[in-house]
C-alpha cells in the first residue's frame, strides 16, 4: 500500500533528520532510490537540482516530488498522486512541528545541558559524515557517464570541479545549475 | 497582538522568495521578524533558532513551528508553517506534473545531463566548512569519516548512524564526568 508506506517512511525521515536539508539528502536517498525504488538514483540527482532552484526547503521539495511520483508510479491517477505528494511532505513535518512545539512550551530556549551538549558534539560530526555520504553516493556512472574517454564523463568532471571550486568562493547554487546545464545543452548538441 | 494573517502573509513572503533551502531563510526570517515588523526580540529569535537546530525536522518548519506559537499559540504555527511551505508546494508539484512531459524531451535531457556532476559538487563543497563549524579535528575526524564510510560503502541506514551518535555523545559525556 504506497500511501502507508509513504507516510510511514516520510515519517521516520522527518524524525532523524538533524542539521538541515543537506543531511536529509543521505536519509532520503536511502529510503527513497535503495529500500523502496520509488525513483531511480537518476531522478533523484534531477529532483535535488531541481530543489536548489525553487523556492522552498529541501526536505518539503523531495517530499512533494516523492510522493507524487510515487502514488503515480504505483498506477493511481493523477488527484490520487497530489494527495500523496501532500501525505508525504505532511508526513516529513508532522513529528518535528510536535516536538517543536512541546519544546516551545516546556523549554523556550536550549538550556545549556551537559547531557545534551555532548550528544550534539558528536551528532555534528557525525553529520558531516552523512552529508559526504551523499555526495559519495551520488558518484556514480548515472550522474557522470561510463568513466571512459567520453565526452560525457569528461565534461562532467570538469563541470564538477568548477562547481566546486566556485561553490567555495559562494557563487549561488542557481547560477552554477544553469551554467551546468546550458553548457551540457550546448556541449551535447554538438 | 499579531494578527494571523499577517503571520500568514510575512512566511508566505520567506517562502516564496528565498531559494536555496532553509539555512538560506534564517537570515530573511530575522529581518522580517525582528527588524521590520519588530514582533520578537533578537535574544528571542536566537533562542529560537538554537531551539530549531536542536530538534529534528526540516529547519524553516521549525523556526515557523516555533515562531508562530511564541507569537499566536498553536494557530500561530499553524499560519506560519502554512504561509512558509504552500508556495514550494504548489511550484514543485507544477513541476512535478511536468516533469513527466517534458523529461524525454533532449534538450530537457541534456541541461540535466549538465546540472547532475554539478549538484554533486554543490553538495560535496560545503562538507569541509561544515567541519569546521562542526569542530571535526584530527583527534575526532574518525567520527565523520566512519559515518560516511558506513553509509557509503556498506549501505548501513543513516538512522542507525544517528542513532549510534546520539549513544556515543551520551557515553562519551557521562565517562568523561567521571
Amino acid at each position: 500500500m504506497v500511501f502507508l508506506q509513504l507516510f510511514w517512511t516520510f515519517l521516520k525521515i522527518g524524525l532523524f533528520t538533524f542539521g538541515g536539508g543537506y543531511a536529509m539528502i543521505a536519509l532520503i536517498q536511502s529510503e527513497v532510490t535503495v529500500n523502496h525504488s520509488w525513483l531511480s538514483p537518476q531522478e533523484f540527482t534531477d529532483i535535488l537540482a531541481v530543489s536548489q532552484m525553487t523556492p522552498g526547503p529541501v526536505g518539503i521539495n523531495t517530499a512533494t516530488y516523492t510522493g507524487y511520483t510515487a502514488v503515480l508510479n504505483a498506477g493511481y491517477e493523477p488527484w490520487q498522486a497530489v494527495l500523496g505528494a501532500l501525505l508525504a511532505s505532511g508526513a516529513v513535518i508532522l513529528l518535528p512541528v510536535i516536538l517543536m512545539v512541546v519544546a516551545v512550551v516546556f523549554l523556550r530556549r536550549m538550556e545549556g545541558n551537559r547531557d545534551v551538549e555532548n550528544i550534539f558534539s558528536v551528532l555534528r560530526k557525525a553529520v558531516v559524515g552523512l552529508i559526504a555520504a551523499a555526495a559519495l553516493q551520488l558518484l556514480t556512472v548515472d550522474s557522470f557517464g561510463q568513466p571512459a574517454l567520453s565526452l560525457q564523463f569528461l565534461l562532467s568532471i570538469a563541470i564538477f570541479v568548477a562547481v566546486f571550486v566556485l561553490s567555495l568562493r559562494r557563487i549561488s547554487p542557481i547560477y552554477l545549475i544553469l551554467a551546468s546545464g546550458l553548457l551540457g545543452i550546448i556541449a551535447y548538441s554538438i | 497582538m499579531v494578527k494571523y494573517c499577517d503571520l500568514f502573509y510575512s512566511f508566505l513572503k520567506i517562502g516564496t522568495f528565498t531559494i536555496g533551502g532553509g539555512y538560506a531563510m534564517i537570515p530573511l526570517m530575522e529581518q522580517e521578524l525582528v527588524d521590520k515588523r519588530q514582533w520578537m526580540s533578537r535574544q528571542e529569535f536566537l533562542d529560537q533558532l538554537a531551539l530549531s537546530q536542536s530538534m529534528p525536522g526540516v529547519l524553516a518548519v521549525n523556526m515557523a513551528t516555533g515562531l508562530g506559537y511564541r507569537l499566536r499559540g498553536l494557530r500561530g504555527s499553524i499560519a506560519a508553517i502554512a504561509g512558509n511551505i504552500v508556495m514550494p508546494i504548489l511550484f514543485i508539484l507544477t513541476l512535478a506534473v511536468l516533469f513527466r512531459f517534458f523529461r524525454s524531451n533532449v534538450i530537457v535531457e541534456r541541461f540535466f545531463m549538465g546540472v547532475r556532476p554539478a549538484v554533486v559538487a554543490l553538495i560535496a563543497a560545503p562538507v569541509f566548512r561544515l567541519a569546521q563549524s562542526a569542530k571535526v579535528t584530527w583527534s575526532t575526524c574518525w567520527i565523520p569519516i566512519l559515518a560516511a564510510l558506513l553509509i557509503w560503502l556498506l549501505d548501513v541506514s543513516p538512522i542507525l548512524v544517528i542513532l549510534a551518535a546520539v549513544i556515543l555523545g551520551f557515553a562519551y559525556g557521562r565517562i568523561k564526568k567521571q
